[in-house]
C-alpha cells in the first residue's frame, strides 16, 4: 500500500504511461493531449479561423479524458501523494538555491506557483508567457509529449524525432541560457 | 455512458502525472539539467513498451473494441515545423514547468495559477491557428 501511496519510481510510471496509451489505442483513439487546446479553441472563440472551423464534438472523448486529468490530480492530492516535498539530486538543489529558490516543501515552487508571485509582473510573464509558446508550440509541431514523445515515437515517426530534439534545444536553451538571467 | 471509459483512462493519467511527479516543474529543471535519471526513466520505459506493443499491434493485425482494424496514422512529415515548434515548445516547458497534460493535473492537484498557463496555452493554440499560413512549415 506505500508503494502506491508513496511517488511512483521511473519504471512503474512509464509502464502506467504505456497502458493509457494502448487503453486508447484499443478504445480506437489516440494518446495526444494537446489536441485539446485547439478543440477549445474551436469550442469558444475560434470559429471563424479555419483551422479552428471544425466540428469540436468529435473529441468530446478527449475532453473527458482531460477532465478525468484534473479529477486524478485532484484524487493524488486529497489522497496519495499528498503535497509532499519532491525529493530532488543534490545537484538540482545547489543549482536552484543559486537562482534564489528555497528546497522544496511541496509538489511545485511558490517562487514561480503562488498567488503573490502571480501577482507581480515578472510572475504574471513567465506563466503567461510560459502558457503561451507551449500552445504555440505544440500546435506547430503537431504534438506534445503525449503526441509525439510518447505516441510519435512508439510508432517510429521521424517528425516527432524532431519535435522531441525540438523540446530539447527550446528547454536547454531556456534553462541554461534565459534561466540565469530571470531568476537570480 | 460510452465517454466513461475515456474519463477513467484520463483519471489514471493524472494520478501517473502526479504521483511520477512528471507534473512537477522541480522534475523538469531536474530533466533539463541532466541531475535525475527519473524523468528519461520514465519516458523512456514508455517509449520502450510502446515500441513494442505498437510493432505487436501490427505484426498480429489486432483489432479495437469495437471490432475495427487499429490503424496508426503518419505524423504530418513536414521538419520545419517539426523543429520550430518543437523548440519553442521546449522554451514554454522549461518556463512553466508543465507540457499540456500535466498543466491541467496541476490544476485538478490544487495549483490554481496553472489556470493562468492553461489560459495562455489556450490563446497560444488560437494564435497559431490565425498565423498558420504565414509560418514555415
Amino acid at each position: 500500500m506505500d508503494f502506491i501511496l508513496n511517488p511512483w519510481p521511473w519504471w512503474f510510471s512509464g509502464a502506467l504511461i504505456s497502458a493509457v496509451m494502448f487503453a486508447l489505442i484499443f478504445f480506437g483513439k489516440t494518446f495526444g493531449f494537446s489536441s485539446n487546446l485547439r478543440t477549445i479553441c474551436a469550442m469558444t472563440f475560434g470559429r471563424r479561423v479555419k483551422f479552428f472551423d471544425f466540428d469540436w464534438r468529435e473529441n468530446t472523448w478527449n475532453l473527458t479524458f482531460l477532465v478525468g486529468a484534473a479529477l486524478g490530480g485532484w484524487i493524488s492530492y486529497q489522497y496519495m501523494h499528498g503535497g509532499i516535498a519532491v525529493d530532488l539530486s543534490d545537484a538540482t538543489l545547489r543549482d536552484l538555491a543559486a537562482l534564489g529558490f528555497a528546497a522544496p516543501s511541496g509538489m511545485q515552487p511558490e517562487e514561480v506557483f503562488s498567488w503573490d508571485s502571480l501577482m507581480t509582473l515578472k510572475g504574471f510573464m513567465v506563466l503567461a508567457v510560459g502558457g503561451f509558446l507551449v500552445g504555440f508550440g505544440t500546435r506547430y509541431a503537431g504534438g506534445c509529449t503525449s503526441g509525439h514523445a510518447i505516441s510519435g515515437l512508439s510508432n517510429l515517426q521521424l517528425p516527432s524525432l524532431v519535435a522531441v530534439i525540438g523540446f530539447f534545444i527550446g528547454g536547454l536553451v531556456m534553462t541554461h541560457l534565459i534561466f540565469p538571467y530571470l531568476y537570480s | 455512458m460510452k465517454f466513461f471509459k475515456f474519463l477513467l483512462a484520463g483519471t489514471f493519467f493524472g494520478i501517473v502525472m502526479a504521483q511520477s511527479e512528471a507534473m512537477s516543474w522541480y522534475r523538469i529543471q531536474e530533466m533539463f539539467r541532466f541531475q535525475s535519471f527519473h524523468m528519461y526513466g520514465i519516458i523512456g520505459t514508455a517509449v520502450v513498451l510502446g515500441v513494442i506493443g505498437i510493432f505487436l499491434i501490427k505484426k498480429f493485425n489486432l483489432k479495437d473494441i469495437s471490432g475495427q482494424p487499429i490503424e496508426f496514422s503518419p505524423k504530418e512529415p513536414q521538419m520545419i515545423k517539426s523543429i520550430l515548434g518543437g523548440t519553442l515548445f521546449g522554451l514554454g516547458w522549461a518556463l512553466s514547468g508543465a507540457c499540456p497534460g500535466p498543466i491541467v493535473v496541476n490544476v485538478g492537484y490544487g495549483v490554481t495559477s496553472m489556470l493562468v498557463v492553461l489560459f495562455f496555452a489556450v490563446l497560444g493554440t488560437y494564435t497559431y491557428g490565425i498565423l498558420r499560413d504565414k509560418l514555415p512549415h
